[in-house]
């Protein structure tokens, strides 16, 4: 205790120089006033350049007239709306590719990457050239391969090719019926709601009943019946208000029905496939990191193959595996940038087109980067609460 | 007698019996891998299907229907679109990647300097393959002749400006030239820098780890057009005026930036996973933090971690693709650039022309991927349980 106390009050143990903390807070002291010099110099640099290019800083400028036309936009917008709707339209054009690609993505990933571990020699190998081939091709290169590859090649309108359920592929994008909703189609959509929520409450219900009493309930069927059947119900009470508007030939164009843009389908095409060839490989992994252990001992425990997968081994795989999908998903909307190259209006384009237009190249890029974080963080924040709730709970 | 009985000892081993006929052969490897069960089956006439429908439409394309010289677009279009092919026909315009091969691998460099970016192409093989191959000795020699040699070298060829060699402006640079020594740099700045940001996020130091975090998320956070945005238009605003940087240079600072904070999670992964007790080890030896983490931690943590730092430098060569968006050309932008050509505009020229970007890209990043993994092999020494 003494020699303790000797220790720490006695003399120092050499000169200054050679304290930790002292060292420390000189050289924290050192990066800080490097930093606030560096961001002084800069600052001072932007408002002499902007006054020098006499342009005013701040956001102001959201509000000015944006005189552009954007080609796709689920908003109203003309030419004559403010500056910030034209961004606010690219941002949400952002988050339907970016939606939409992960859904897809997701759907293709999984199947490639549980088709890598079958014990079928071909579907093996097919799966492997499909990651192997994506995997090590930049994702711009697949976006301009369908956009100028495949789709640009497409017959023009009048040669239209015909697909099922009314829908044509043409040059100018993928045509299919749109769904036009007549009076009291909003019974169908609240039917829809009090589906999910009762199917919820039957799942919760059969959860406890079965840990209470072991009695097994069929959840799966009873929920689809429930999802399906009260919107159908819903549907025929209301009298049939939906139809279908189907896009017919006109002289020159398809007239009618709902036009993806092949901007949009090569963008979304080529995020699906170039993401999914990564999930695959996440899959993979996460399945394999399941030891066949626990596949044994749940087939022992007289459980069907179904059951085994459902309740033993995805659990497993799914700790594993949410962690990079989560990154991978982050990825899929950054990539949705790459919208620039081929026109299509994501947010990088219209604040682009902003930022060219007003000179505030500042503001412009903050926007972006802004955005982009903040949508980054939204959706680390959702996976890290799946994740929360897969990860293992240890005593 | 002992001895008559003693000759009933074997003295040598019977030959092992072939396996039954139904575990060996084709006809097993068949029932094995691709009949096992119903399902398997299905799988199985589902998969050939596949491979009946599409293999046969890309071999013809490619090779058997491909036109591979000729002077102008007549070779590749049909009667209809004004060539010499019958009506209906498709085909790779192999041609239209001939005639503009020096184009993509140069870009606009001026045809009689060309065989300057040869030369330290041949420089840059001749120096990277002795030492990707373990067994060659002088690595460290390798690695200074590669890393700061080489770069001054390859500087003082492609820009020219001294020696008698003509200047030739970096607005000239394309294709893969633009495309390999964007990554080639972006690779060596990158990997100090990651390595920095690593050590300043893990450091004690309050301050320092604030700054590494809020730099890295940020980075990791937005996509790289952004930051060339960021570098392209921002930069120059940064500089006094009158200040102005090459296109090329803002372009290489903004992928090695962006491809720095990638390094740094993977570094800091390395780091992570080095047990305490070495940490503790190098300091009761006395050793400097430096000199703690260049001898001790780093050489194994960086070793561990191979393949992460591949993965980011395959990443970071199929991100240089992007520098189109502020209007550079490297190997994918001047094939796009040459669709537009009038000489060659045919419905094959897209096609053929990115899928021949599409082969080189994949050539540099699956031989890097295999190689990250033999180097795995190779230094796998007993991490792994």
């Amino acid at each position: 205790m003494a020699s303790q106390e000797v220790l720490r009050e006695g003399p120092s143990r050499g000169s200054l120089i050679n304290d930790p903390r002292v060292r420390g807070i000189f050289f924290q002291a050192l990066v800080l006033v490097l930093l606030v010099a560096g961001v002084w110099w800069v600052t001072h640099n932007v408002i002499v350049n902007l006054t020098r290019l006499h342009i005013a800083s701040g956001f102001g400028f959201l509000k000015g007239r944006a005189g552009f036309d954007i080609s796709e936009s689920a908003i109203a917008y003309s030419s004559d709306s403010t500056y910030f709707r034209a961004i606010l339209v690219g941002f949400i054009n952002t988050v339907i590719v970016a939606v939409v690609g992960i859904i897809t993505a997701s759907i293709i990933g999984f199947i490639v990457g549980i088709g890598r571990l079958s014990r079928n020699w071909l579907i093996r190998k097919i799966c492997t050239v499909y990651v192997e081939v994506f995997r090590n091709i930049p994702p711009l290169l697949v976006i301009f391969f369908w956009y100028s590859g495949v789709l640009a090649v497409l017959p023009p309108p009048r040669e239209s090719i015909n697909l099922p359920f009314g829908s044509f592929l043409n040059q100018r994008g993928f045509y299919f019926p749109r769904a036009v909703w007549g009076e009291g189609s909003w019974l169908i959509l609240v039917a829809l709601l009090l589906g999910i929520a009762m199917a919820w409450f039957v799942a919760r219900k059969a959860r406890q009943r079965q840990m209470a009493t072991g009695q097994p309930f069929p959840v799966l069927w009873t929920s689809i019946a429930l999802i399906v059947g009260l919107p159908l119900l819903a549907y025929a009470l209301s009298g049939f208000p939906l139809s279908f508007e189907f896009p017919k030939q006109s002289t020159f164009n398809l007239v009618g029905g709902f036009q993806v843009r092949p901007e949009f389908l090569s963008l979304y095409l080529a995020l699906s496939c170039y993401t999914a060839a990564f999930i695959a490989e996440i899959v993979r992994a996460g399945i394999r990191g399941v030891s066949t252990g626990q596949t044994e001992a749940a087939a022992a425990l007289g459980l069907r193959s179904g059951s085994i997968l459902r309740l033993v081994v995805v659990p497993q795989a799914m700790r594993i595996v949410i962690p990079p999908l989560t990154s991978q998903y982050l990825n899929l909307t950054k990539n949705s940038s790459l919208a620039i190259a081929i026109g299509y209006p994501d947010l990088t384009a219209t604040a682009g087109t902003v930022l060219n237009q007003t000179g505030q190249a500042v503001e412009g890029v903050v926007i972006m980067m802004a955005v982009y974080l903040a949508l980054s963080l939204i959706t680390s924040a959702i996976m890290n609460v799946v994740n929360a709730r897969m990860a293992l709970v240890e005593r | 007698m002992q001895e008559h009985d003693m000759s009933w000892v074997r003295t040598e081993m019977a030959l092992a019996q072939p396996a039954p006929s139904s575990e060996r052969g084709l006809t097993a490897w068949i029932r094995k891998n691709l009949i096992a069960t119903t399902g398997d089956a299905i799988l199985t006439i589902v998969g050939i299907a596949l491979v009946a429908m599409i293999l046969p439409q890309i071999i013809n394309w490619a090779f058997i229907n491909a036109q591979w010289t000729g002077p102008d677009r007549s070779v590749c279009a049909t009667v209809a679109q004004g060539g010499i092919q019958p009506d209906g026909w498709t085909g790779a315009c192999w041609a239209f990647v001939n005639a503009k091969f020096g184009q993509f691998m140069f870009g606009t460099y001026p045809i009689e300097e060309r065989w300057r970016p040869i030369v330290v192409a041949i420089l840059f093989v001749a120096l990277l393959v002795p030492l990707l191959i373990p067994r060659v000795p002088r690595k460290g020699l390798n690695a200074i002749l590669l890393f700061l040699v080489l770069p001054v070298v390859a500087f003082v060829l492609l820009v020219g400006g001294i020696f008698g060699l003509p200047h030739v402006e970096t607005s000239r640079w394309g294709g893969l030239l633009v495309t390999l020594s964007l990554s080639f740099v972006g690779i060596a700045v990158s990997l100090p820098i990651g390595i920095v940001l690593a050590l300043g996020r893990r450091s004690n130091m309050p301050i320092v780890k604030l700054l590494c975090v809020i730099f890295i998320e940020t980075v990791r956070g937005i996509p790289l057009i952004t930051v060339l945005f960021f570098a392209s238009v921002m930069l120059p605003l940064f500089l006094p005026a009158g200040v102005s940087f090459d296109k090329f240079l803002r372009a290489l600072i903004g992928v090695s930036l962006f491809a720095a904070a990638y390094m740094a999670e993977v570094v800091r992964g390395g780091l992570q996973a080095i047990p305490k007790g070495q940490y503790e080890g190098a300091d009761s030896l006395g050793l400097s933090y430096w000199q703690k983490m260049g001898l001790v931690v780093m050489p194994q943590a960086l070793k561990l971690v191979i393949p992460g730092i591949v993965n980011t430098f395959i990443g970071m060569f199929k991100d240089t693709s992007l520098v189109i968006v502020i209007s550079m050309f490297d190997l994918l932008g001047i094939v796009k650039q040459n669709f537009s050509d009038a000489n060659w505009a045919t419905p094959q020229t897209a096609r053929s022309g990115l899928v021949f970007a599409a082969f080189i890209f994949w050539l540099f990043c699956f031989g890097m991927s295999r190689y990250s993994m033999y180097t795995e092999r190779r230094l796998d020494t007993g991490h792994k349980r």
